[in-house]
């Protein structure tokens, strides 16, 4: 394991000055003060795309609202139209009215506003990058965003080695002395482990390692966040967090939309690299770590690495995993078309749309408590969720009539949407009888913390802008996801095709096979 | 929905509220906090709606105490309970009880709040004026975690605060402190991005309102540096300026809404500094109830400690060394006289933050 945690501080009898500045307005006890990020800006690659309009943007204007991001913060947007920067800011300005959730405070607008530029062109003209620098220099000068730039890149992966090298080339991965220059990549992060590694050489030839965000959106959820203020600032849920009480555990993350305009980008990818690879393999790790020492980045993805490192794939693929595809059907009283047969798909396309998978892992807490993890599109309805399903308790004193309705004892968590928690248990039905059926009890975000959980996007780019990496994973996390999925899709493309499922249900009938031969049954979350 | 009761108990208004509830099929799980309200029908309107907006954030109870002890004997002799039940749409998210107390029942307020008060949450009191002496010894605030009072609310506002600091109790809060919160973070930031040691500092503001006196002690604190404070003619704080060695660390704010940030060696910056809602402020003091120490140490310290601005000769003679830097601003000097030694209003110069600094330069080499 690596040893190269937070350094104590070495034992000497010399009373130096402390290097850090301390600054003296700050004080940890102090907790009305927010984490502003410092003196910085935000380059924007692929800006006009429906994420940059619909989650970024909004997400900055959002935080700027809460007055998280620092004066002078700056704004630079490049893409292939021929804007300029009026006309970007104007392009701000409509997505943020449309999509923000903080309502529009004009003083808040002209702060931002004042940092905002646009540099057109395409990703390999070197004009354009020239273009770049200058605007980040004339930025520093203006805004004083003190050489600090984050570059986001909101563009499809093939382009990634264009443009990192790109920004190589004009200097504008060096930070000038004292200050950052900070990559943020989404996903896919590769298509298998080969194609991911080579993607993290070309990112890491001009990023240091801990320069590099990738963000998965769904570790900035709170929810998500929450698994750990749960298991691990509670008492009640620890002592019953392994195997002698748990029996097994779903992670489900199911679509009601079908492929939509994304065939090109769908098509042999499939949902289990589109999904279970980054996702739930996330959901799964968080749910299943040991404690970490402290929230240091450091810290926390030693625990996640331990438990991916210790995941173990079942003997008999073919028996324990399955892939489906929609075929036409109704949803939600729409009828819609089958995955074969949407615009731009082979009629032969052997991908899959969706993914039920069996994992287990090797370690104290969790030998022997398999881990069912599920993704689709076209399913029933949207949701997120993971479930921890208990045992049945060793002996009832009750006639087995009167227990006839009680299911396993159960913990949701709902990710997504209703956020929340869910416990499910058995109580006496009111009557003369004596008879036991399962009730819920109910945590929802929305009752208790209305209005004020962020979007996960705010989050992560304040957390990048901060150098907080905790939310982010890290390059050897991708690189172990891909070794457990790997030997899946190598088993997929040799063996058969994928089930086909009517749309608007969930899912193929093998995967409630794949689930009955163990003695269980799929939630219907 | 809304629901009166006259003549009632409180055992009658739980009943009411938790058939309230069944009606409307919510459940009282959700909320996280009590909020009681003392106040007179005069301000009861104005809390109950910046209460209203609060929940939206922290679903919450409501009960708002209004006391209606009576102007004759006929009436003080009279004791009844009125309450006013809303759920549902009319309370935000949350529910509300307005109580309304006669005669001798108003100095016995604290029997009709406890029943009423929801399991295991945390209870708030706040008081939109008229704060009793000592909050945590009033027979309500005593069943709060959390007193929230208003010094600006106060006959003499800056003298409450040396009431505040004598009665102080972990748990007492003063939203003339949460109203500087923008401030001192904004003010921090700007210390993040320079780390300098601070000679002195100097707050501007309006008189009458303790904010002002606040954010000087809560310097004078942190800083251990002489803090001036400046009169001027608002709205609310105008000014801050941390003294360094290489030039003023200066956050203006001269219209309530737009702040500019400047720095030695650095472009100034906008940043918007909006005075805020009393609904936003409850908001923030809602957001964590346990005691603020930082508030405690800031309301202790003396009044006394802030200097007028005195001693006109090393100022100046300070000022000389920036004035290369800001030569700029020194050329505005000329086209400002002002000579209004020691306090500066800020009618005198009005017009740009430059003029402004400038003008006060002026003033001071001439006293």
């Amino acid at each position: 394991m690596s040893t190269d945690f937070p350094e104590l501080t070495p034992e000497t009898d010399a009373d130096d000055l402390p290097a850090a500045p301390v600054n003296p307005l700050r004080d940890p006890s102090d907790r009305r003060l927010p984490r502003i990020a410092g003196p910085s800006g935000l380059v924007i690659f692929g800006v006009t795309g429906d994420l940059s309009r619909k989650k970024l943007m909004p997400a900055i204007y959002d935080l700027a609202n809460r007055g998280l991001l620092p004066p002078g913060f700056s704004l630079v947007g490049f893409a292939r139209r021929e804007w300029d920067d009026e006309d970007f800011a104007k392009e701000v300005h409509d997505a943020v009215r449309d999509h923000a959730r903080t309502p529009f405070r004009e003083e808040v607008w002209q702060q931002l506003a004042k940092g905002m530029r646009f540099v057109h062109g395409t990703f390999d003209d070197d004009d354009a990058f020239d273009k770049l620098r200058e605007t980040i220099e004339e930025l520093d000068k203006a805004q004083g965003t003190g050489g600090n730039f984050a570059f986001y890149l909101s563009v499809p992966p093939k382009f990634f080695p264009t443009v990192v090298q790109q920004l190589k080339k004009h200097g504008l991965a060096d930070p000038p002395q004292g200050s950052w220059r900070r990559a943020v990549i989404e996903k896919p992060f590769g298509h298998d482990l080969e194609s991911a590694q080579e993607l993290n050489k070309v990112v890491h030839e001009v990023f240091p390692r801990d320069e590099v965000f990738r963000i998965d959106h769904y570790l900035g959820k709170e929810t998500v966040q929450n698994i750990l203020a749960l298991r691990f600032a509670n008492q009640m849920f620890e002592p019953i967090w392994n195997r002698s009480y748990v029996d097994h555990v779903q992670i489900t993350m199911a679509e009601d939309i079908g492929i939509g305009g994304r065939a090109g980008y769908y098509d042999g990818i499939g949902s289990a690299r589109d999904v279970i690879q980054n996702h739930l393999l996330q959901l799964m790790a968080l749910t299943a770590i040991e404690e970490p020492a402290s929230f240091h980045p450091k810290a926390l993805v030693a625990e996640k690495l331990k438990v991916l490192s210790a995941v173990k794939l079942p003997a008999d693929l073919g028996r324990h995993t399955v892939r489906g595809q929609y075929a036409a059907g109704w949803q939600g009283g729409e009828e819609v078309a089958g995955y074969l047969d949407e615009d731009g798909i082979d009629p032969e396309s052997k991908t899959d749309t969706y993914a039920a998978i069996k994992l287990e892992i090797n370690n104290r807490r969790w030998a022997g408590v398999p881990f069912y993890l599920r993704t689709g599109k076209r399913l029933g309805r949207r949701v997120t969720e993971i479930a921890v399903v208990f045992q049945r308790a060793p002996y009832l004193p009750f006639d087995s009539y009167a227990t006839e309705e009680l299911g396993q004892n159960a913990l949701v968590i709902r990710v997504q949407p209703d956020e929340g928690v869910t416990v499910r248990f058995g109580s006496k039905v009111p009557g003369t009888s004596f008879e036991v059926r399962d009730v819920t009890m109910d945590f929802a975000y929305g009752e208790s913390f209305t209005e004020s959980s962020p979007e996960a996007y705010e989050r992560l780019i304040l957390d990048v802008l901060l150098g907080d990496a905790n939310l982010f994973p890290r390059h050897q996390e991708v690189e172990l996801s891909w070794q457990i999925l790997d030997p899946i899709e190598k088993y997929w493309d040799t063996h058969g095709k994928p089930a086909q499922y009517a749309a608007g249900t969930w899912g193929p009938v093998e995967a409630d096979e794949m689930l009955a031969r163990d003695g269980r049954s799929w939630r219907r979350p | 929905m809304k629901i009166d009761l006259t003549n009632t108990t409180s055992s009658k208004i739980n009943a009411a509220l938790m058939e309230a509830r069944r009606a409307s099929g919510s459940t009282a799980a959700g909320m996280v906090l009590t909020l009681v309200i003392v106040t007179d029908e005069g301000s009861a309107y104005d809390a109950l709606k910046a209460a209203n907006d609060a929940s939206r954030e922290h679903p919450m109870r409501t009960l708002a105490v209004i006391k209606r002890a009576g102007r004759s004997p006929r009436a003080r002799a009279e004791t009844r309970l009125d309450a006013e039940i809303l759920v549902g749409s009319d309370a935000g998210s949350g529910e509300t009880v307005v109580l309304r107390m006669h005669g001798e029942l108003a100095s016995h307020a604290q029997s009709v709040v406890l029943p009423l008060l929801l399991p295991d949450a945390p209870t708030v009191v706040w008081w939109p004026d008229n704060a009793p002496l000592h909050p945590a010894q009033d027979p309500l605030g005593a069943l709060a975690q959390r007193r929230i009072t208003d010094a600006v609310t106060a006959e003499s506002p800056v003298g409450q605060l040396s009431q505040l600091a004598e009665s102080y109790t972990p748990g007492d809060t003063d939203l003339a402190w949460t109203r500087i919160t923008g401030w001192r973070s904004m003010l921090a930031a700007a210390l993040d991005q320079r780390p300098s040691h601070i000679v002195s500092a100097v707050v501007e503001g309006e008189s009458y309102n303790p904010s002002v006196e606040l954010l000087g002690l809560w310097l004078t604190n942190r800083l251990h540096a002489p803090v001036e404070r400046v009169v001027t003619g608002g709205p609310g704080i105008t000014a801050v300026r941390l003294r360094t060695k290489d030039g003023d660390i200066t956050l203006d704010r001269p219209d309530g809404l737009m702040g500019t940030l400047s720095m030695p060696g650095s472009p100034d910056r906008q940043v918007a500094l909006k005075r805020r809602e009393t609904s936003e402020l409850i908001a923030e003091e809602l957001r964590r109830l346990d005691p603020d120490d930082i508030y405690a140490t800031a309301v202790r310290t003396p009044v006394e400690r802030l200097h007028e601005p005195t001693n006109a000769e090393t100022a100046a003679a300070e000022r000389v060394a920036h004035a290369v830097a800001e030569a700029a601003a020194t050329e505005a000097a000329a086209e400002a006289p002002v000579a209004n030694p020691a306090r500066v209003t800020a009618d005198s110069a009005e017009k740009s933050p430059a003029k402004r600094t400038a003008g006060k330069r002026a003033a001071k080499g001439n006293a």
